[in-house]
């Protein structure tokens, strides 16, 4: 694997990191939420 | 029709979902693993250089872009004419993804253009519907949440679903309607070396996984949410 971008590494890394950064962030936002609609859920049916 | 019922059923798609869920996330990550290899081991391209490495994430966002719209279409058509509930949910849980894709379709394609065309931005017929798409999205998203009745925001947001589709055909036929810096289309055309279009083709399968991963987690938690505001609304009563 090459990781030499020059002359254009100043447009190629920040290409890579606003997209790892959003679907990592989108990633993560979503299977937090589904934990703790998951936890929520559980907790209620144990009350009732 | 009746299949469509079957699986548009919540219990049904839990059950469904769960068993599909790991392996399409172990897809994607082999997708797109193997994308950024082959990618980042390919030789630079004679007229692009490196930069061609941009075209492996702006593509496949840019088709998930349109693909994710064309899905929250067809939920809401769905909706619309047979009032099933999941199809809102299913719709509503997509338009964020969407317009994740879509604002990176815009932002990629900007640090590509700089140092091919000399320029982040030029107000071409491709560049224009596609950031008019990004409003759209923007404006499915407000509407759900700007009225709070949900059945009144479930067909208001898919009537406005229904008429941003006309936006999808213009993205695509753009660049042969009218004249854009935006080139035309080069993956069908063949016009590809082998070597390039392995990554790229990989990146799309890669973000297309993606997106169906995290639309039926969504959905998911959509559902186990109404399902926690029921049994929260009986302990009330």
């Amino acid at each position: 694997m090459n990781f030499d971008m020059s002359p254009y590494g100043a447009y190629i890394w920040p290409a890579y990191g606003v997209s790892v950064l959003a679907l990592g962030g989108i990633t993560l936002w979503s299977w937090l939420r589904w934990q703790w609609a998951k936890a929520k859920l559980a907790a209620l049916e144990k009350k009732t | 029709m009746n299949w469509l019922f079957r699986y548009a059923n919540p219990h049904e798609f839990m059950r469904l979902s769960g068993a599909v869920l790991p392996f399409t996330a172990i897809a994607t990550a082999l997708c797109i693993g193997l994308s950024l290899y082959l990618g980042f081991s390919a030789p630079p391209d004679y007229q692009q250089g490196r930069t061609v490495l941009i075209l492996y994430i702006h593509v496949p966002a840019a088709t998930c872009a349109m693909t994710v719209y064309g899905a929250i279409a067809v939920c809401s058509l769905l909706s619309l004419v047979w009032r099933h509930p999941l199809s809102d949910t299913a719709a509503r849980a997509a338009a964020p993804l969407g317009a994740i894709f879509t604002a990176l379709g815009l932002i990629t394609g900007a640090l590509w253009g700089k140092p091919m065309w000399g320029t982040y931005w030029v107000w071409d017929a491709r560049l224009t519907s596609f950031l008019l798409l990004l409003f759209i999205y923007f404006g499915y998203m407000a509407l759900w949440n700007a009225i709070e009745d949900e059945t009144k925001a479930a067909r208001a947001a898919a009537i406005l679903a229904l008429v941003g589709a006309v936006n999808i055909p213009i993205i695509k036929f753009s660049v042969e309607w009218w004249s854009t810096l935006h080139q035309g289309e080069s993956i069908v055309s063949g016009k590809l070396a082998p070597v390039f279009l392995a990554p790229l083709l990989l990146m799309m399968a890669g973000y297309m996984l993606l997106f169906i991963t995290l639309w039926m987690v969504r959905i998911r938690t959509a559902i186990l949410e109404r399902r926690a505001t029921v049994l929260m609304q009986r302990g009330t009563a």
